[in-house]
């Protein structure tokens, strides 16, 4: 395993699977989760934290 | 001399931020504080300790903005700008940008060529709006984005429905009914960048929808910068108050128009076919900006 495929922990909170962090993840990035498409906040990248990404508000945007 | 001090709040790292992030990285000379918006909160009486978030902030010689919420932004511009902070963008152009009753009178007072627009409270006066306007006609939220809730009129059944739900199901910011004059677009918009008074880079969005916004499906292209582009762009950019902003175009029989003008610009589908590192430039703005602020 090299040092930018960390196993993600803990695993994805809406369906458990668990996916490689990709190299040069960083605090507050929206990924999304391989298996169930659910958008996913890294809270922090170390010590990992993944919480649900929040739903669009209706003032958000450009 | 002492390094630059930037800041750059924002909400979540999307592709944007992350790019504004590694374009930052690359610079000399410069601290970058990244600020979460979550995290701040201010005295709007008095001075603010130092240790603060709000006294790391007031150490920045410029702060860029990419909240993802338009009121948060504007509130923290506002705060920051009143201690003589600079943004990017400024509160005044934020806030311009954020509402399109506003931005249409910025961009109609300054004589930029614009859709015919109108605004009313309640459905009958909505219809007669609507009416005045002529179908088909357009109903936009005065604050929102992505095409969020961009409704096209073809008829009074649809104005009668839509402008009824709007009555009935929405908050307070759905009270005010902004109109536009629809145009028959030549299956795309425009949207150029223009970053301090520089129009950098013009991608066409096209998609089989009328409505056109990459945030919904439409796939960007690259156009030529002319003149006449330019002009209009930089015309628009200057009429809400300048700084980084995108200004999107609609080309219709009787000329360009500016359509709208986005103050948190999102770039990440424009980059590949334009070949312009746009998050280069907005970087090299905004350390600009923060020179002249360090020398000020």
């Amino acid at each position: 395993m090299t040092p930018a495929e960390r196993p993600l922990e803990p695993a994805c909170p809406e369906c458990g699977a668990r996916f490689l962090l990709p190299a040069g993840t960083v605090d507050g990035e929206i990924l999304p989760c391989g298996d169930c498409a659910a958008e996913l906040e890294v809270v922090t990248a170390d010590p990992l934290l993944l919480a649900l990404a929040p739903e669009i508000e209706e003032d958000w945007g450009e | 001399m002492r390094p630059l001090r930037v800041a750059m709040v924002c909400s979540r790292v999307r592709v944007e931020e992350k790019l504004l992030l590694e374009a930052f990285s690359g610079q000399h000379n410069l601290e970058l504080v990244r600020f979460d918006d979550d995290q701040f909160h201010a005295s709007l009486t008095g001075p603010d300790e130092a240790g603060g978030p709000a006294g790391i902030l007031r150490r920045c010689d410029v702060v860029l903005l990419r909240s993802l919420s338009h009121f948060r932004q504007v509130a923290i511009a506002r705060v920051l700008n009143s201690w003589g902070i600079v943004t990017i963008n400024r509160a005044e152009v934020l806030e311009i940008c954020g509402d399109k009753l506003r931005t249409t009178l910025s961009l109609s007072e300054a004589g930029v060529p614009t859709p015919a627009s109108r605004m009313a409270f309640g459905v009958p006066a909505g219809l007669e709006a609507v009416e005045a306007l002529g179908y088909p006609c357009v109903v936009k939220p005065v604050t929102g984005s992505w095409g969020r809730l961009v409704s096209r009129l073809n008829d009074r059944d649809a104005a009668e429905a839509v402008l009824e739900h709007k009555a009935q199901l929405g908050g307070s910011l759905h009270r005010v009914i902004y109109l536009q004059r629809h145009i028959d677009k030549p299956g795309r918009d425009l949207r150029a960048f223009v970053i301090g008074g520089r129009t950098v880079a013009v991608i066409g969005r096209r998609a089989s929808h009328w409505v056109t916004n990459t945030a919904r499906g439409a796939v960007a292209e690259r156009v030529a910068i002319t003149d006449e582009v330019d002009g209009l762009c930089r015309a628009a950019a200057t009429a809400v108050g300048g700084g980084a902003l995108a200004v999107d175009l609609l080309e219709s029989a009787e000329g360009l128009l500016v359509n709208e003008v986005n103050a948190t610009m999102e770039f990440r589908n424009s980059i590949g076919p334009t070949g312009v590192d746009i998050p280069a430039l907005l970087v090299a703005y905004t350390v600009a900006v923060a020179e002249s602020r360090r020398c000020a």
